[in-house]
C-alpha cells in the first residue's frame, strides 16, 4: 500500500538569538547578535498508511509540532523529504490544502467575535465544499459533538471545550483526507477529552481519514492510537504498536490489591515491590513471570477484597523511555 | 492558493467580512471619530480665514475650507485601511499559520475584509458628510462629470496605494518586532504631507513640487483635489497616472515583502 505520509531525512534546524541578561548585554546585542543552532527535528524517516492513526509523542520540545507543521506546510524543511498523499507539503497547492488540517490546541480559527457558523460558512466556501455535502457534514458534526446550542454563539462566549467542539467541526467542514491533531485535548476536563476523542476515533473509522496525534495525555494516545512514533530530541526512539513499547520498556506488571482490613507494608514487602500503600489499597511492582505466584501468595496470606492486574501507567513508561535516552543522546549511541 | 478559488469564496468572504464589521460596531463607531480629524481642520481653518482679515487663504474662503475638509472627511472613510494590524498580529502570534492553510491568499483574505468594512463604515459616517455638503453648499466641489470619473480612479488608487502601504508595514513583523512603530511613522508623514491637516497649495511651491513626487498626496489629498475642483481634467489625468505609478510601486514592494517574509516564517515559523 502506497502510504499517505512518507517522510525521509527530515531535518529541521532553526538559528535562535540568544544573549546573557542585563542591560550591557541588550546593548550589545543591538550591534551583534548571536545565534545558536537548535536541530528541532534530527533526520527522522516514517511512513504512515491511508486511514492509520498514530500517536506522535515525546516530551516538551522534542520537535513533535515542528514536524506537524513541517507535515502541513507551514514550516520548511530544511533537509530531507516529506510527501503527503503525494505532494510535497511546503508548496501548498490547493489540492494539498484541501487534502489536509491541521488543528493547534492553543490556537484557533474560529473568528473571535462570529459565531461558529460563521467560520464553518467561510471554509465551505474557501474549500469549496458543495452545498449538499457541507449541510449533510453539518448535520453529521452537529450530531457527533453536540454543537446545537453552540453554533449561533459567538466565539468568544464559548467555553474551552466548547470553543475546541467548534475547532474540530471546523476544521473538518472540507473532509480532510489526513488530519494532523497537535494536544487537541489541551486544557479539557475529563468528559470533554473523552468526547473529543470519541468523536475523533469515529471520523477515523466512518470516513477512514488518516490521523497523527500529540498529546500529552497519554488517556488519549490509549484510547486513540495503535500505533506510537515516540521523538525525543527530534530523533525516533520508537515506531511501533503501543502495547510492545509497554512491553519492552515495562514488561513488569501492576497488582492492585484493596483489603477488607489493614495491612501492615511489611507484610507486602515480602510478596514484591511496593509501589504505593495506604490503608485500603496497595499497589505492587512484580516481573511479569511471577504475578501468579504473588497473586496466589497474597490471596492466601493477606485479607484482599479485590484484586487487578494491570500495566504500567504509559506516563511511566514514556518518563523511563526518555530517562534511558538522554545518557544515549549524550554519548551519540542508538536509541533503545 | 489560486485566484480562481478566491474568486469563487468571495461573496462569503464580503459577507463574513461584513458581518465582523457589524459585530465590531463600538470599534467601528471609535474608528470614525478617531478620523474626524478633517472635521477639527475645518473648525480650526475657517476660523483662521475668518479671522484673516480678507477672509481668504490662498484660494481657500471659508466655504472652500468647508468644501475641502468634507471632502477629506468623506475620502479618507473610503479610503481606510487597518490590514497593518491584523497582519501584525497574525505573525507575531503565529495565527497566520490558520490562514495559510487555507486554500485562499492570505493577502487576498486581509483585502477582502477591509473591503467588507467599506459599507459599514461609509453608513456611519458618510450621511452627516452629505448632508452638512449639501445645507452648506459650499462653492468649489466640481460639476464635471469628466472630472468625477478620475475622482472615481483616484479614490480606487488611493485605497490601492493605503492597502499596500498597510499590507507591506504588516510584512514587515515577519523582519522586526515592532513593525507597528513603521506605521506610526508613515502616519505622521500622512498627517502632514497628505493633506489630512493641511490642503497641499497652501504649502510653498518648493514642498508641494516635493509633495508631488511622495506617495501621502495620492492617498488622500490627490482625489480631494480632483472633488474640489483644484485641478483641470488634463492636470488631473497626468497626476492619476502618477498615483497608479504609486500603486503598482507599493504593490511591488509588498509582492516582495511577502515572498521574502513567507520563505522567512517557513524557515523560522511563528
Amino acid at each position: 500500500m502506497t502510504s499517505i505520509l512518507r517522510v525521509r531525512a527530515l531535518r529541521k534546524e532553526f538559528a535562535v538569538h540568544e544573549r546573557p541578561p542585563g542591560v550591557a548585554a541588550a546593548l550589545r546585542s543591538m550591534l551583534h547578535r548571536e545565534y545558536k543552532k537548535i536541530v528541532a527535528v534530527d533526520g527522522i524517516a516514517l511512513d504512515i498508511q491511508p486511514g492509520e492513526r498514530v500517536g506522535f509523542l515525546g516530551p516538551n520540545g522534542a520537535g513533535k509540532t515542528t514536524a506537524l507543521k513541517i507535515f502541513s506546510g507551514l514550516l520548511h524543511p530544511t533537509s530531507g523529504e516529506v510527501l503527503v498523499d503525494g505532494h510535497e507539503p511546503r508548496r501548498r497547492e490547493d489540492a494539498f490544502l484541501k487534502k489536509i488540517m491541521l488543528v493547534l490546541g492553543q490556537k484557533q480559527q474560529l473568528l473571535w467575535d462570529l459565531p461558529p457558523s460563521e467560520t464553518f460558512e467561510l471554509n465551505r466556501a474557501v474549500y469549496d465544499v458543495p452545498r449538499a455535502q457541507y449541510e449533510a457534514t453539518m448535520r453529521e458534526l452537529t450530531a457527533l459533538l453536540g454543537l446545537e446550542d453552540l453554533v449561533k454563539r459567538p466565539s468568544r462566549t464559548l467555553s474551552l471545550g466548547e470553543r475546541m467542539k467548534c475547532e474540530l467541526a471546523a476544521a473538518l467542514v472540507h473532509r480532510p483526507r489526513v488530519l494532523f491533531l497537535d494536544e487537541p485535548t489541551i486544557g479539557l476536563d475529563v468528559s470533554m477529552q473523552a468526547t473529543v476523542r470519541d468523536f475523533v476515533k469515529r471520523y477515523n473509522e466512518q470516513h477512514g481519514a488518516t490521523l497523527l496525534l500529540t498529546s500529552h495525555y497519554m488517556e488519549d494516545v490509549a484510547q486513540l492510537c495503535p500505533r506510537v512514533i515516540v521523538i525525543d530530541r527530534g530523533a525516533i526512539l520508537y515506531d511501533g504498536a503501543l502495547g510492545d513499547l509497554v512491553t519492552r520498556i515495562r514488561p513488569d506488571r501492576r497488582i492492585v490489591l484493596r483489603f477488607s482490613r489493614p495491612v501492615a507494608e511489611s507484610d507486602l514487602a515480602a510478596l514484591a515491590t511496593v509501589v504505593r500503600h495506604s490503608a485500603g489499597e496497595s499497589v505492587l511492582q512484580v516481573p511479569k513471570e511471577a504475578v501468579n505466584a504473588v497473586v496466589g501468595r497474597a490471596l492466601a496470606n493477606l485479607p484482599v477484597s479485590d484484586l487487578t492486574v494491570q500495566s504500567p501507567p504509559l506516563e511511566e513508561v514514556m518518563s523511563e523511555l526518555f530517562a534511558r535516552n538522554r545518557p544515549r543522546a549524550a554519548t551519540g549511541e542508538a536509541p533503545p | 492558493m489560486s485566484l480562481r478559488n478566491t474568486a469563487r469564496a468571495l461573496p462569503t468572504l464580503l459577507r463574513v467580512g461584513l458581518a465582523e464589521a457589524v459585530a465590531y460596531r463600538a470599534e467601528m463607531f471609535v474608528w470614525v471619530l478617531a478620523t474626524t480629524m478633517p472635521l477639527v481642520m475645518l473648525a480650526l481653518w475657517t476660523a483662521v480665514a475668518r479671522e484673516g482679515g480678507g477672509g481668504a487663504l490662498g484660494r481657500y474662503g471659508q466655504s472652500g475650507f468647508t468644501a475641502y475638509f468634507l471632502s477629506a472627511f468623506i475620502v479618507r472613510q473610503l479610503t481606510g485601511c487597518w490590514a497593518f494590524y491584523e497582519m501584525n498580529v497574525d505573525v507575531r502570534q503565529g495565527t497566520l499559520g490558520m490562514r495559510l492553510l487555507r486554500p485562499v491568499h492570505p493577502l487576498a483574505a486581509y483585502t477582502v475584509e477591509n473591503i467588507a468594512a467599506v459599507p459599514m463604515r461609509a453608513l456611519v459616517s458618510l450621511p452627516a458628510a452629505l448632508v452638512a455638503l449639501a445645507v452648506l453648499q459650499p462653492r468649489g466641489l466640481t460639476r464635471d462629470p469628466a472630472l468625477w470619473a478620475l475622482w472615481t480612479a483616484s479614490l480606487l488608487g488611493a485605497w490601492s496605494i493605503t492597502l499596500f502601504v498597510n499590507l507591506a508595514v504588516g510584512c514587515s513583523a515577519f523582519f522586526i518586532e515592532q513593525s507597528l512603530k513603521l506605521m506610526d511613522l508613515w502616519l505622521v508623514l500622512y498627517f502632514v504631507l497628505s493633506g489630512y491637516t493641511i490642503p497641499i497649495d497652501l504649502f510653498s511651491p518648493r514642498v508641494q513640487s516635493l509633495v508631488d513626487w511622495l506617495p501621502f498626496r495620492y492617498q488622500l489629498g490627490f482625489p480631494v483635489a480632483i472633488m474640489t475642483g483644484a485641478l483641470g481634467r488634463q492636470e488631473a489625468a497626468a497626476l492619476l497616472v502618477r498615483q497608479w505609478a504609486w500603486v503598482a510601486a507599493t504593490a511591488g514592494v509588498t509582492a516582495v515583502l511577502w515572498r521574502r517574509g513567507i520563505a522567512r516564517f517557513g524557515a523560522h515559523g511563528g
